[in-house]
């Protein structure tokens, strides 16, 4: 059975939130705002802040199907849209032959059927569903070719596609879009003009703690809050790669499995593996720079603790 | 999923609100965000939907309809405050609308970045700023004369002479690098069988015989990220170089620009320009270190960290114009260029410096960075532009191999430093491409 959408940001805000995803309100208005509107939604981010997953969420507690397509380097339309199916194709050519069926027409109807069609994430997000239109997660969409991009324009405004041999494949409802890049590349503007822009940021320590009480609930209170306040100033450093939420989400399941209860340095050194994933950014925390942090935090806490 | 029907003018709010969206548009439009009319609609509509209880509300919804790029914000908050905190006209429509809504005082904070250009475009006064055209050259020299003019070096050359030479480094016949990418194209005399297309026209013939239809890959020009040291030592042939730039740019799509003396500025958008001189203009306007000092280290780190995510891709090739007279912090920038060199396809260094005969390999920074690239060429003369355009196509110019330099520095440098001249340009066998075999170890400590 579908479930409504929201009718409000408010509305929208609690949908997040009973489904494990805490967001903030920006991201509700513009999520309410292309539920409503019936735009694509357009998300932007460093990786590992939960820009898949606003998808993921969405999916579940509408209750809609989750059609995902992950681009890359040479996606086409045989790969993202359609593709017929050549072996059956050919064995109803051959059949027809055998059988002495002559009439061209016919064959050409037979082959060129819906039979034949495998549909691929692009089709499916069009064809109607019980539970109600699908959500179609476009992600990674800076990995694909720009001609990628363009043939996107056309789905992405009338929510339709062309099949030459077919004709016109038209959404009766339109599919919930929700694109994400990691800006590997800058995606054209005619794209984006047609979609809801929102920038993906790091969470504040307050709502980062909210994430990981939510998500690691196992995690000790006091490690909690130590971890979140390492993770908020290691963003702060001059890393190649900040860790994102998800960074933060596994480092916690690796203390909670290891039995910590605050931040030492040498178990500190010994898990950055889970947190950074450069080397030169492991180089440059492991030691003396991981205490004198955790000093900071520390001192940071007992502060807002006396405040 | 009901789409409330597209507000008039004089819908809400007697249609004041409208066009006081309509005012905040052309703010931001003048302050360089490309908004058009669709997206000033789907702002009305989306605030109608997001109502007017919150002003973040308010602020999410134009912000998501309006913004296209993420360093756009910082514009769009700036106008958002400035624009709708110097009407009122928020606060009162907030009160008006909504008597839950509290209206939040104006806080009075620093000034960020943005606010220059956002209160510049909110009270613009209409200058002509429009330069007078430059005359038309009316010298046009003979091939003989052009032959001359290939192998003079840029810095000797009088006005006259870099004019011409601007003009023909437009006409520079640019690299043919197309690569082989994964999607293919229908091809007659391709090697792979594309059943789609040999389907569709069995069925022309009814479905006699199958006339097999062939594809090949498709070819694509990666892109090429420039590197540009304007430090005051380059001045000469930065210039003409940026003009190569442009020419480039305006060929293909997808060449990216930056300059750095001791800060990085990317000046791509800039150089799209289609008059070069407006486009270099436009480059000098965004960019507060010309001529100055230079830092090779750090400005590669900032590269590395904000950009090199965001062009490297799709196997960029990258050009670093630099001197490479960096005496301080040798360890960071051996550490950037290693990285640099392991995010790009192939990394190929031009350096005026070359244009002296008895150049040697001996400086500090030179040697730190020739470790970790792919090609070594000078870029002085038309001549030897015309060889990068070569060896930015399918493979190698002449003597561009950096360990040959890195070798006879090596060999040197105990004995006489200094005493025997080297050419600038000698046949050294074709260079394959690739020196990721050299160790680390082959260069000796920097500081040594």
């Amino acid at each position: 059975m579908s479930h409504l959408l929201p009718t409000s940001i408010d509305e929208t805000l609690a949908l997040l939130q009973r489904a494990d995803y805490v967001g903030d309100r920006a991201l509700a208005t513009v999520l309410f705002l292309s539920l409503r509107m019936g735009r694509p939604l357009f998300l932007e981010g460093e990786a590992g802040v939960g820009k898949t997953e606003i998808a993921k969420v969405l999916a579940k507690s509408l209750g809609r199907r989750l059609i995902r397509l992950q681009c890359y380097e040479g996606l086409d339309t045989a790969s993202a849209v359609y593709e017929w199916n050549y072996a059956g194709q050919m064995m109803a050519i051959r059949l027809s032959e055998a059988a002495g069926d002559k009439d061209r027409v016919t064959l050409q109807e037979d082959v060129f059927s819906e039979r034949y069609l495998i549909k691929r994430p692009l089709l499916q997000a069009l064809q109607p569903d019980a539970a109600g239109a699908p959500i179609l997660l476009i992600d990674e969409l800076d990995r694909a070719d720009e001609a990628f991009e363009a043939y996107l324009l056309e789905v992405l405004s009338d929510f339709q596609i062309t099949i030459p041999e077919i004709g016109t494949v038209k959404a009766a409802e339109p599919p919930v879009v929700i694109i994400t890049s990691n800006r590997t590349r800058e995606i054209h503007d005619a794209l984006k003009r047609r979609c809801l822009y929102h920038w993906v940021d790091y969470p504040d320590a307050e709502r980062e703690a909210r994430i990981l009480s939510v998500k690691a609930p196992a995690a000790p209170a006091a490690l909690t809050r130590e971890l979140v306040a390492f993770v908020q100033k290691l963003r702060k450093e001059d890393l190649f790669k900040s860790p994102g939420v998800a960074e933060t989400l596994d480092w916690a399941m690796a203390l909670t499995e290891l039995d910590a209860v605050a931040l030492d340095p040498d178990l500190v050194t010994d898990t950055l593996g889970v947190l950074l994933k450069y080397q030169d950014d492991i180089a440059k925390l492991q030691g003396s720079r991981a205490q004198v942090l955790i000093d900071e935090v520390r001192a940071d806490l007992a502060h807002r603790a006396v405040a | 999923m009901g789409e409330p029907g597209p507000i008039s003018a004089t819908g809400l709010d007697g249609g004041k609100l409208a066009i006081n969206v309509m005012h905040f548009a052309r703010a931001l439009r003048a302050a360089g965000l490309a908004i058009g009319p669709g997206a000033v609609q789907d702002a009305l509509t989306a605030l109608q939907l997001a109502g007017f209880e919150h002003r973040d509300d308010v602020r999410a919804a134009l912000h998501a309809t309006l913004v296209r790029r993420h360093d756009q914000t910082i514009l769009f908050d700036q106008a958002f405050d400035a624009f709708w905190r110097r009407r009122g006209y928020l606060d009162k429509l907030m009160a008006a609308l909504s008597p839950l809504a509290q209206p939040e005082a104006g806080k009075q904070k620093k000034p960020d970045p943005g606010a220059s250009r956002v209160s510049e475009a909110l009270a613009r006064s209409r200058r002509d700023e429009r330069p007078a055209p430059p005359p038309e050259l009316s010298a046009r020299l003979t091939v003989s004369a052009q032959e001359k003019l290939a192998r003079k070096d840029f810095a000797q050359m009088t006005a006259a002479e870099i004019a011409e030479a601007i003009r023909l480094v437009a006409q520079l016949r640019l690299p043919r690098d197309a690569v082989k990418v994964r999607r293919h194209t229908a091809d007659a005399r391709g090697s792979r069988v594309d059943p789609r297309r040999a389907f569709r026209r069995s069925m022309r013939a009814g479905g006699a015989g199958i006339e097999l239809a062939y594809r090949s890959p498709e070819e694509k020009r990666p892109p090429i990220v420039a590197i540009c040291d304007i430090s005051g030592s380059m001045a000469d042939y930065t210039r003409i170089f940026l003009h190569f730039l442009h020419a480039m740019t305006a060929e293909r799509r997808n060449v990216h620009s930056f300059l750095f003396g001791t800060r990085l500025t990317n000046v791509t958008r800039a150089l799209r320009a289609k008059d070069a001189d407006e486009a270099l203009t436009a480059c000098g306007a965004g960019v507060l270190d010309w001529a100055g000092g230079t830092r090779i280290g750090p400005s590669l780190h900032r590269f590395n960290k904000d950009w090199s995510r965001r062009v490297l891709g799709q196997g960029a090739t990258v050009i670093l114009f630099t001197d490479g007279l960096e005496r301080e912090g040798l360890a960071e920038l051996a550490q950037e260029m290693e990285r640099l060199h392991r995010s790009c396809r192939r990394l190929i260094w031009v350096n005026p410096l070359l244009r002296f005969a008895a150049f040697e390999a001996k400086a500090g920074g030179i040697r730190t960075m020739l470790a970790h690239v792919d090609d070594f060429r000078p870029i002085h003369d038309l001549r030897s532009m015309r060889d990068l355009c070569t060896a930015l196509g399918n493979g190698a110019g002449r003597g561009a191999n950096p360990r040959r330099w890195l070798r006879i520095a090596e060999a040197e440098r105990p004995i006489h430093p200094g005493q025997r001249p080297l050419q600038a340009r000698s046949s050294a066998g074709d260079f394959t491409g690739s020196n990721r075999m050299l160790s680390a170890g082959a260069v000796t400590s920097p500081q040594s």
